[in-house]
């Protein structure tokens, strides 16, 4: 089936099979590989994307269904002018380690802030209960959320 | 985990999703947010041979109040239920149930018609809509129809859609008396292993997780009308339920949550 | 050894932000997935429902119809590919019990995930497709679930092992004074506990791909592994791969906590694949598969006996384990329990000392090494059975610790277990643990809530602990059986342009090594860190290594850097005498300059001396060109970490919920070349120990069937369910490297899962509780204080 869709600011064509997995066209059929794969079951948030300016899981959404959205991966954040303030804090508050749950990580955090602009640690905390970490104990991760939100 | 082949229409109105699904029969599956099929369909647990995917009726999309009643589209998103400043303000108590399904990215693409046509007692938003004794209202090829929630949820993901009819929104009383939902896991993201909702009051009592269906909590409801105490009544919260078992709380523990939470729920309602 | 108590150029010890994170921020890092291989077929591994069964039939011929399968094979059709079983480097005795394990089962299944078919595609979809249709006859045989079965012999699993018990490994070096000291002891403590199974789950699933070149005979080997170096040995052993014709690249890597740390099925059968079909071959775990087909941790039973005096001062120690290795064994299964043998008398002073592991094979997944790896569970019992002494004398859990430290003036301190601690001063890691989490408030807020009758209890758990890292030197390790050596290497390389390259036979998987190793390499020749790369995880850029994993990379890996580094600076001065006229001994290298010591304006720049050593137009007679020095370090011992953690939970008696609402931990991981990351290692490895106390478990049914298959139903932690934790240090170098490091990699897991279940355990006593199992979930915590009260409550 043909889909069109916006991906980092580029328009996209594409012939998908429906039952292709949004993380799966993202990564094999665009080459974007920032968005990572780590669960089946919708629960670790590795692949967190940004479709239509909210956080979505990639791996929870067909390609199909991406149709006329508009998708901003990892790949799309830092520009000339280095990287996105959530990229930035992620590196000075060392919130991450392996890097692994990092693209998605930093998209679901984006999209809270954005959604929720009052949070405290606890409420980032909550924020991010859909997105696992195995290295940093998150306590980096919340402080550099802090750090960026409005 | 992938997908089995599969196809795929996108519709843009009821009548064409309607039309959709009488062409492919049982084999066909609605897709909304698809934030519960996908799984499944990754687990090839289940394995429609054609999806109708009905994002693109935008009529389905939603909230309104309009004198006593607020109704709400079946593609309403969670998010957009949680966010609803009109919703917080005629039914809080469904905007806040909305605002703890799952992660805000499964709230972003999840849909209060997929998750009351999926049925899983062990969701959020079905037993709101019981305690807050709402209506589901489908469309189907003999037209549009109204559903008690109470007659809607049949058995384990069962519910009183037929094959060749599907949910187009929930009409729930405005309801600002008091309410509480105690959701209780072990990790945030977590279903819950017991919840309990409580509406307009202690009018409505349901309990999420106790069986096969999401459950009004009848004992309790009576017990509230005949002058019980919160703890008096939150006692016979598990009455008549058949909880399962699983990891995480065999069925006593599970009854025995039913009632703690009950009574948490009911005074966090302002009942004494 | 001259210990560099406070090295010299100012960059080790700085919190410098992580060179590797830009890559990983962007998504540029590469992990193992994200490689493009043109023309590769895809594996989907057909995997055993059933714990325990003979294969009676595979018929392929389904899967073989489907668009785009290229070959589905079964063990049978494979058997001919190997030189060898999959290897197991650690027969721990002569006699060790070990079974045969192939990369696709021959004849029968012994765990739920075993391979026994292999479908290959031109596509993942259609990999995936295809296994749906292989269809395998199976008969069920009885499955051996619980280690106590499968001591019992009444159903044996490897049958041409005539039992399911692998080994037995005793340490009793006085086994009359053992006895003697339990019948003398005023209190004897003995206490059972049960290390529940652990899925590792490090974010990044495994992945694999071979890629062949058929003409030539090379082969390149990519894995998300820990150890790209030892499995291109093991790998060309069993696959028949001659060594030097074999190239292993650990790409980016998404952690690894131990799981990947083995020679799994899936990598010799992609080997073996590639060899087949001519053409790239390559496999991606999913998670669900993951649950099966990755190894899991600890898994076993203890029993603890402490013999103290009247005052509590300990004895002796006994520990008897009982060990669960799974249907096979992988890489260093049967080693694991006895990295933990010498540690179950923790940090205390104890003169007799007695270990007793007894390995078991069940009808489970193969378990393996788990972040700190014998250690936490050695901890765990010592830590755990020193609160039940305390309550036996009637004092304070810090003061049953306080007692029984090992003295600082005892260092380094010959353990009864017959190893060396290097140093240690104990006392201030738990005084100022004490002080963070306000001990003493704590107690009386405690106090008053009993006294109350509050139904939400306060609890302190404390866990001190010592754990060895570094494991080394390779002669201790030969006395252990243990397959391979405990040195590293490191090359140190200063290009004409006097910007550094520096080779490491470490191989990072998270740990901020390049950053790290950059640092060691700045301080010492006063270069910017940021002009050093380090290079890794390929074996033919760093050919020689023994990777990561036992916190060892900066104590036997970044000492193997430094000493690099002097002896490219013991070089270079020899260059820059000669450019000087002066002799070599009076120089020293400050800031990147030589300078002739007290002779001001005599100096030349490290740059012009790398130059000079480029061109080799005027060297000093004799001398070769180039600076480059390579060094591979075998240390002299262990190294042996310590600290003090402390645990505040609160519990909801009437849904059993734990809640932790405070920790403090002291560690004392010697020198720090770079707080951040010690940081951030000490809150990963906490939150991975608590997730043991509190959430995770591999649950399995009678059957062998896994129930926690996936992220939903295996409880890795969220920041929801964690806090912010309070952290300090002690610093005590370490004696047995320059650099005067110890390891940080482990501690946070080691400590935590005692601490937790100690706070546990205080915060119900009041109500009768007196144990506790792992995980506490709410619903096994509300039993206890049922049954505590004699019924429901």
């Amino acid at each position: 089936m043909e889909i069109s869709l916006t991906v980092n600011g580029d328009t996209q064509s594409a012939d998908v099979e429906p039952r292709t997995l949004l993380v799966h066209f993202l990564r094999d059929q665009l080459g974007l590989t920032g968005t990572n794969i780590g669960c089946d079951t919708s629960s670790c948030g590795a692949c967190t994307i940004l479709v239509d300016g909210q956080s979505a899981k990639s791996c929870n959404l067909l390609a199909v269904q991406a149709d006329g959205a508009e998708i901003t991966t990892i790949e799309g954040l830092a520009g000339a002018d280095g990287l996105h303030p959530m990229q930035q804090a992620f590196h000075e508050s060392h919130a991450l380690q392996c890097g692994y749950c990092t693209p998605g990580m930093v998209m679901a955090s984006i999209s809270l802030v954005e959604e929720y602009p009052n949070l405290d640690a606890d409420g980032v905390r909550e924020g991010l209960e859909g997105n696992l970490c195995r290295c940093t104990g998150y306590q980096n991760i919340v402080k550099a959320v802090l750090s960026v939100k409005k | 985990m992938i997908p089995a082949p599969v196809g795929y229409i996108r519709v843009d109105s009821t009548e064409a999703a309607l039309a959709a699904l009488g062409e492919h029969g049982d084999e066909a599956k609605i897709l909304a947010g698809g934030q519960s099929l996908i799984p499944l369909m990754r687990f090839r647990l289940a394995a429609p041979s054609m999806l109708v995917d009905i994002a693109g009726i935008t009529e389905l999309s939603g909230i309104s109040v309009v004198g006593d009643t607020v109704s709400i589209g079946a593609m309403t998103t969670h998010s957009a239920l949680e966010h609803s400043g009109e919703l917080a303000e005629a039914c809080p108590l469904l905007a806040h149930v909305a605002s703890v399904v799952g992660d805000p990215a499964i709230r972003h693409r999840g849909t209060l018609g997929g998750s009351l046509a999926h049925a899983d007692p062990a969701s959020d938003l079905p037993a709101a809509v019981l305690a807050l004794g709402g209506t589901l209202v489908a469309s189907g090829s003999n037209g549009s129809r109204e559903i008690a929630a109470t007659e809607f949820f049949t058995g384990f993901l069962e519910s009183a859609l037929g094959a060749d009819e599907m949910l187009t929104g929930i009409k729930v009383p405005v309801s600002t008396g008091g309410w509480s939902y105690q959701k209780f896991n072990r990790r945030a993201q977590d279903w819950a292993i017991v919840g309990a909702m409580v509406a307009e009051g202690g009018a409505g009592v349901a309990l999420v997780n106790m069986g096969a269906t999401p459950l009004r909590a009848s004992a309790v409801e009576s017990a509230l009308a005949g002058g019980a105490s919160s703890v008096e009544a939150a006692a016979s919260a598990a009455e008549g339920t058949e909880p399962s078992s699983d990891n995480n709380g065999d069925a006593a523990y599970r009854k025995h949550l039913a009632q703690v939470l009950t009574g948490r729920a009911l005074r966090d309602a302002g009942m004494e | 050894m001259t210990v560099t108590d406070n090295p010299t150029g100012g960059i080790i010890g700085q919190a410098r932000l992580r060179k590797e994170d830009p890559a990983l921020l962007t998504g540029e890092a590469k992990f193992m997935d994200d490689l493009v291989l043109p023309g590769a077929l895809w594996v989907n591994c057909v995997r055993s429902p059933h714990a325990h069964a003979t294969i009676d039939n595979i018929d392929t011929t389904a899967a073989l119809a489907v668009e785009g399968v290229t070959a589905v094979y079964t063990g049978a059709d494979l058997a001919e590919d190997w030189a060898g079983p999959l290897p197991c480097a650690w027969p721990v005795t002569d006699d060790m019990k070990s079974p045969d394990y192939w990369p696709v089962a021959q004849g029968k299944v012994c765990h739920v995930g075993d391979i026994v078919a292999v479908v290959v595609a031109d596509s993942r979809y259609v990999a995936a497709d295809g296994a749906e249709g292989v269809v395998v006859d199976y008969s069920l045989l009885p499955a051996v679930i619980s280690i106590e079965d499968a001591e019992s012999d009444q159903v044996v699993i490897h049958e041409g092992l005539g039992t399911n018990v692998s080994y037995e490994w005793p340490l009793i070096p006085d086994p009359e004074g053992v006895e003697a000291a339990f019948a003398n002891a005023t209190h004897h403590v003995t206490e059972t506990y049960v290390h529940q199974r652990l899925i590792p789950a490090p974010m990044e699933p495994r992945g694999v791909a071979a890629v062949p070149a058929p003409h030539n005979g090379d082969m390149i080997l990519y894995s998300s592994t820990q150890i790209p170096h030892i499995l291109k040995v093991m790998a060309a052993l069993t696959v028949g791969i001659p060594e030097h014709k074999m190239r292993v690249i650990a790409p980016a890597v998404g952690g690894g906590f131990g799981c990947k740390l083995g020679v799994y099925p899936e990598e010799i059968l992609c080997l073996a694949l590639a060899v087949r079909h001519g053409v790239p071959v390559r496999w991606t775990e999913g998670r669900t598969e993951a649950a099966t087909a990755t190894i899991q941790g600890r898994a076993q039973r203890q029993t603890i006996e402490l013999a103290a005096d009247e005052n509590g001062k300990l004895l002796a120690v006994r520990a008897t384990l009982l060990a669960d290795m799974g249907a096979y064994f992988q890489l260093i299964t049967p080693g694991v329990p006895l990295l933990g043998a010498f540690l179950f008398h923790g940090l205390y002073d104890v003169p007799l000392y007695s270990f007793t592991c007894k390995s078991v094979f069940t009808n489970l997944t193969p378990t393996d090494a788990y972040r700190g790896a014998g250690r936490p569970e050695a901890t765990y019992a010592i830590e755990r059975a020193m609160d039940v002494l305390a309550l036996a004398v009637g004092v304070e859990p810090d003061e049953i610790r306080s007692l029984n430290f090992i003295p600082t003036e005892k260092f380094p301190y010959d353990s009864p277990a017959g190893l060396v601690f290097d140093s240690g001063d104990y006392q201030p890691a738990l005084d100022r643990a004490k002080e963070l989490i306000n001990w003493e408030e704590r107690r009386a807020e405690q106090a008053e809530r009993q006294a109350a009758g509050s139904k939400m209890h306060l609890g302190l758990g404390i866990s001190t602990y010592v754990e060895m890292c570094g494991l080394a030197p390779s002669r201790v390790l030969a006395s252990l059986n243990y397959g391979a050596g405990g040195w590293e290497s490191a090359t140190v390389r200063i290009l004409p342009t006097c910007k550094i390259q520096v080779v490491t036979g470490a191989t990072p998987h998270g740990q901020g090594h390049e950053t790290a190793w950059s640092m060691i390499v700045a301080d010492r020749l006063g270069v910017d860190p940021d002009d050093v790369e380090v290079l890794h995880s390929d074996t033919a850029i760093s050919p020689l290594g023994l990777d990561t994993y036992g916190s060892r990379s900066l104590s036997v890996g970044g000492t193997a850097i430094w000493m690099a580094t002097e002896r490219v600076v013991e070089k270079a001065s020899l260059i820059a005498a000669h450019m000087l006229e002066a002799n070599a001994d009076d120089l020293e290298l400050t800031n990147g300059v030589f300078n002739v010591k007290g002779t001001p304006g005599a100096e030349v720049p490290l740059a012009e001396v790398a130059f000079a050593a480029f061109t080799a137009h005027d060297l000093p007679e004799g001398l070769e060109p180039n600076l480059q020095a390579e060094v591979t370090w075998d240390p002299p011992n262990f190294t042996f970490p310590f600290g003090a953690h402390i645990a505040l939970v609160e519990i909801d008696e009437e849904t059993g919920e734990v809640e932790i609402i405070d920790y403090a931990a002291v560690d004392d991981c010697g020198n720090q070349v770079n707080p951040m990351i010690v940081e951030g290692q000490v809150h990963g490895g906490i939150v991975q120990g608590i997730g043991q106390a509190l959430w995770e478990e591999a649950i399995y049914d009678e059957d062998g069937q896994c129930r926690s298959t996936n992220l939903g139903d295996y409880l890795v932690p969220s920041a929801a369910e964690t806090i912010d934790m309070k952290l300090d240090y002690t610093v005590t170098p370490s004696p047995t490297n320059p650099l005067g490091v110890k390891g940080i990699g482990e501690a946070g897991t080691i400590a935590s899962t005692p601490a937790v279940m100690n706070a546990v355990v205080d915060a119900l006593r009041h109500l009768g509780v007196t144990e506790m199992a792992m995980p506490a979930s709410p619903m096994r915590v509300r039993r206890s204080i049922e049954n505590a009260q004699g019924g429901a409550v």
